[in-house]
């Protein structure tokens, strides 16, 4: 027998399964997909926050009998129910004539036509007459109550977290037996996912099943949805991911709309239609981050040590619900942040308003409270005189503690390990003082954050999901049966590939667990008719949970091939698990059997979480970071440059380390221009920046040269010991640059993004409070 | 109206409105889908195609204007061999360092960054051109950009010659380290003269 080399594959950086069909521009996106005689479509959408649609005039002079229309009648006179399924069946897939309009951007009609340009003059010829209602346009007027747009009292879903107190009285008792509390309120604003291909599907109804082909995600996400929609039963409609240009959250719910509206104008066509979404509109109309406004007192006794934190979390979730509950459950999660402290408070709520409803975006919700919390022990520290490295240390959960809901760390903690990383990273802080190469006076500062990020879905998420992969042997046919092709190792999974590498980390895990060469697996690509239902690709889960749900199938594999060979004797020992595949594969296909196994997810032991007290292990890992950031800020221009920026994340195991680090230094980047310039401005619930023009993500010129250092602690069931990378990255670094520029200045920035206007600002009422106290005698 | 072009190196007409953007001639006329459109506006570079050996987003070029010019878009980086592709230096280098992601910016950074290889970058801590800062001996290498330079100041000088195009995915970090990859090889003749294979 050939025994099979040691697996070499994890931890190796092998170039992208994908890298050169994307380099030589092969790589078809959904636009470039060939559709001979497919039709365009184009949306028509409201341009008021909140009203009731009274009707949809059609101009006459537009040539109506050259495209097709599409409302909301369409949809019931099918079977279907106008509705997005996701958590509640809350938002329609086109608002119905007499209906409410919930947000600017809603869609209202869709229409189909031969070209773009004839689509789009259509959508332009559709006009909404829409009676106008008193709009909500911010979290605070939510919560005021005096236009009622969820319930009573406008709240989507509110979370309580309690730690070492029953009532809040004795939450209050603590904080005044303290000898210093921190008091801060913190905002952040909305943020755009700025995938570079924006969003697109096609659509078209052919051997009796609806077919929806698209940029996404989540492919079952949008299965169940149509399911609903279309009034379909399971094997009725086949949805399939195309290559993907970015997602980072912005198409885990957003696809189901478009897939909705594809399907419904491909099936009144008659023929496929393509819905390929403009910047402007991808802009406006889809889901961004959450924004929130978080007020927190962290009250320490005299030697420094925490006694308790209350913190009181408010996210706009927009027109409806969509993710937000989740959103807001995982920012409630880690509101406490990764620090011991006895007694802990956290109140979450999230508020129906008339912006467009708010959505995932890599974090989801964690960026939020870590801006927060993060603030608040550089606060501690300020008040305290201590380094503010020194006082992470002396805080940072370890493992033997508990975190905010009761849950003891046990393993894979890398607390001392990110933190001893960032402290022989750092080096001399920089100068205060220099001037910039325009000859402009800057003022430098430096800043550091500790955070964590629970990796998977919460608390028993995965269990309800249980997320299935298999792996199957491939018998080579035609051409290649006749070549001797050795047979392939297929992966099958609904987890999508959108940049962050899953196809080649599970190539990898594959390899490895089965003992083969990496060319020998073949990841396909998700089709729903093709491969389980693995869940979403999201919460950092693909490759800790997909991977090991991929892991343990190749295993089972390995084990059943070798037992195949040991089972024929002498005769059989020789062969390579691959001739052994091909003899055992051929064996069952004579018998009209597949060689496939199918793995279904079990979360580790001792996962035990209760949804009603918000107690227990709320994540079954955490990843770990720590980041520091040198900033100038121009005192000229008040514009604020990242000088350096490092930051160091426990990932468990890197499968690829230059794939790892790939997606910490494109996560970093995006905290980092949500930090300083990123921002979707609201103007009458309206998208008034629904360009790239002016809703700006940071250039090659404006991103700093990244150091990225990994350190991994191995997670015990995680693929190879890997655990959730891909949202980490994005919950620190705002908070750095925040404790940076208020190092540089002296003042404190709470509300991001910390933009020229703001440090003006500051600086202005900084030196008019230092004249006044000058003119104390 | 007839518009002529030299396409990657071969004759091309389509009978197009002159006013259609460069980028649906590319894409839905001569079916080469490998340029793409990320914004529409000129400000993402995902467009990227070099017009006349120039660099523009096609986004904003009208088909009247390219009449008789040659364009080069993605598709025309490699080179075929006996029926075997190689590679530009730059193309070689994103997959190599990690510097394409999702990949649909990819197309644009490729064609920008060929066409500053072939312009000539030279490479970081390069003697080529040492003499040009003693104010001696300036000559046609004295104007490569990263010559001579050490290699923060080449790291930055990369990410100006860079900045309009757009990543979302990687941080920049892995791709302007692809970029002096591939002006590396350039430099010390691995990859012909200008990184496209001869």
């Amino acid at each position: 027998m050939v025994q099979a080399p040691p697996a070499p594959w994890i931890g190796a950086s092998l170039p992208r399964v994908d890298g050169i069909s994307k380099v030589t521009g092969r790589a078809r996106y959904l636009d470039d997909l060939p559709a001979a005689g497919a039709w365009h479509g184009a949306t028509v959408r409201s341009d008021i926050a909140h009203g009731v649609l009274e009707a949809l005039d059609f101009d006459p002079a537009f040539d109506w009998s050259s495209v097709v229309v599409v409302t909301a009648a369409d949809i019931a006179a099918q079977g279907g129910h106008n509705v997005i399924r996701l958590i509640q069946d809350d938002q329609p897939a086109l608002v119905p004539v007499g209906g409410k309009v919930m947000h600017a951007h809603e869609p209202l009609a869709l229409v189909a036509a031969p070209s773009r340009a004839l689509a789009r003059a259509a959508a332009a010829a559709v006009r909404p007459r829409i009676q106008p209602l008193p709009a909500v346009l911010s979290a605070k007027d939510a919560l005021a109550g005096s236009v009622a747009l969820h319930g009573t009292d406008n709240v989507f879903k509110s979370f309580l977290i309690r730690k070492g107190h029953r009532e809040d009285a004795e939450l209050e008792r603590a904080l005044a037996s303290a000898a210093l509390v921190i008091e801060g309120e913190y905002t952040t604003s909305p943020q755009e996912q700025m995938y570079i291909e924006p969003q697109a599907m096609m659509s078209s109804w052919h051997d009796g099943r609806c077919h929806i082909v698209g940029s996404m995600q989540c492919p079952y996400y949008v299965h169940k949805a149509m399911k609903t929609l279309l009034a379909c039963k399971d094997d009725e409609v086949v949805i399939s991911q195309s290559v993907t240009g970015g997602g980072f959250g912005g198409k885990e719910e957003y696809p189901s709309m478009i897939a909705a509206h594809a399907a419904l104008l491909a099936r009144k066509a008659g023929r496929a239609v393509k819905l390929v979404y403009d910047r402007d509109e991808d802009i406006a109309a889809t889901t961004k981050r959450h924004p929130a406004w978080i007020r927190h007192r962290l009250g320490v006794d005299a030697s420094g040590e925490p006694v308790a934190i209350d913190v009181d979390v408010v996210m706009d979730g927009g027109a409806y619900l969509t993710l937000s509950q989740v959103v807001l459950s995982r920012g409630v999660l880690h509101a406490a942040g990764p620090y011991r402290c006895p007694v802990v408070r956290v109140r979450g709520r999230v508020v129906a308003t008339n912006h467009p409803p708010h959505g995932a975006f890599r974090g989801f919700g964690a960026p939020q409270t870590t801006f927060a919390y993060e603030r608040q022990m550089d606060k501690l520290a300020r008040a305290r005189g201590e380094d503010p490295l020194a006082l992470r240390k002396r805080l940072a959960l370890r493992s033997g503690d508990t975190t905010a809901t009761g849950q003891a760390l046990t393993f894979s903690v890398g607390t001392d390990a990110v933190l001893a990383a960032i402290e022989r990273a750092a080096g001399p802080p920089p100068q205060r003082a220099g001037r910039s190469l325009a000859g402009s006076p800057l003022r430098r500062g430096r800043g550091v954050c500790f955070y964590f990020h629970g990796a998977g879905f919460t608390g028993s998420g995965e269990a309800r999901l249980a997320g299935r992969a298999a792996v199957a042997v491939v018998l080579p046919s035609g051409a290649e049966a006749a070549s001797a092709a050795p047979v392939r190792f297929e992966v099958r999974s609904s987890s999508t590939d959108i940049g962050q590498g899953s196809i080649t980390m599970f190539s990898q895990i594959a390899a490895a667990s089965l003992g083969c060469d990496p060319q020998l697996v073949r990841v396909i690509d998700p089709t729903t008719d093709k491969v389980p239902d693995s869940g979403p690709t999201v919460a950092s889960r693909t490759c800790m949970v997909v991977g090991r749900v991929v892991e343990q199938a190749c295993r089972t594999l390995r084990g059943r091939l070798e037992a195949w060979r040991a089972a024929r004797g002498p005769a059989a020992e020789s062969l390579s698990l691959p001739e052994v595949a091909a003899a055992m594969a051929r064996e069952l296909a004579s018998d009209g059997k597949e060689l496939v196994e199918l793995v279904q997810y079990e979360p580790p032991p001792g996962i035990v979480w209760d949804d009603d007290s918000y107690t227990g292990s709320a994540y079954p890992v955490y990843g770990w970071a720590a980041c520091l950031v040198d900033v100038a800020v121009d005192l000229d221009t008040y514009e604020v440059s990242v000088l350096r920026c490092v930051q160091a994340v426990d990932v468990g195991k890197a499968i690829n380390p230059v794939i790892v680090r790939g997606q910490i230094e494109g996560g970093t980047l995006q905290a980092l221009g949500w930090a300083l310039i990123e921002n979707v401005i609201y103007k009458d619930g309206k998208v008034a920046n629904a360009n790239m023009t002016n809703c700006i993500v940071p250039t090659f010129a404006d991103a700093p040269e990244l150091e990225t250092v990994l350190v991994e602690e191995p997670y015990p069931y995680g693929p190879g010991g890997a655990k959730g990378v891909g949202e980490i990255p994005m919950d620190g670094p705002a908070a750095a640059v925040a404790n940076a520029v208020e190092d540089a200045l002296g003042c404190a920035f709470d509300s991001l993004p910390i933009s020229p206007e703001k440090i003006a600002t500051a600086l202005r009422q900084a030196s008019a409070r230092s004249d006044g106290k000058a003119g104390v005698p | 109206m007839k518009v002529t072009l030299t396409l990657n190196g071969q004759e091309a007409a389509v009978e197009v409105p002159p006013w259609r953007r460069l980028l649906d001639v590319l894409r839905d006329d001569l079916s080469l889908t490998g340029t793409k459109e990320g914004c529409g506006e000129g400000e993402c570079g995902a467009c990227t195609v070099l017009l006349d050996g120039e660099p523009v987003n096609s986004c904003l070029v009208a088909a009247g204007q390219c009449d008789g010019r040659a364009v080069t878009t993605v598709e025309g980086l490699a080179t075929h061999r006996r029926g075997e592709e190689i590679l530009h230096a730059v193309q070689r280098q994103l997959v190599a360092c990690g510097g394409a992601q999702c990949g649909i910016c990819t197309p644009g950074i490729a064609v920008c960054a060929a066409h500053l290889l072939e312009r000539g970058l030279g490479a970081p801590g390069d003697g080529a051109n040492d003499g040009a800062s003693d104010g001696a001996g300036v000559g046609a290498q004295a104007a490569l950009p990263l010559a001579g330079k050490s290699e923060a100041e080449a790291r930055a000088a990369v990410r100006e010659l860079l900045a309009g195009n757009i990543c979302r995915c990687t941080g920049y970090q892995l791709v302007v380290e692809a970029v002096l990859a591939a002006a590396r090889e350039v430099a010390d003749g691995d990859a012909g003269a200008t990184g496209r294979p001869s």
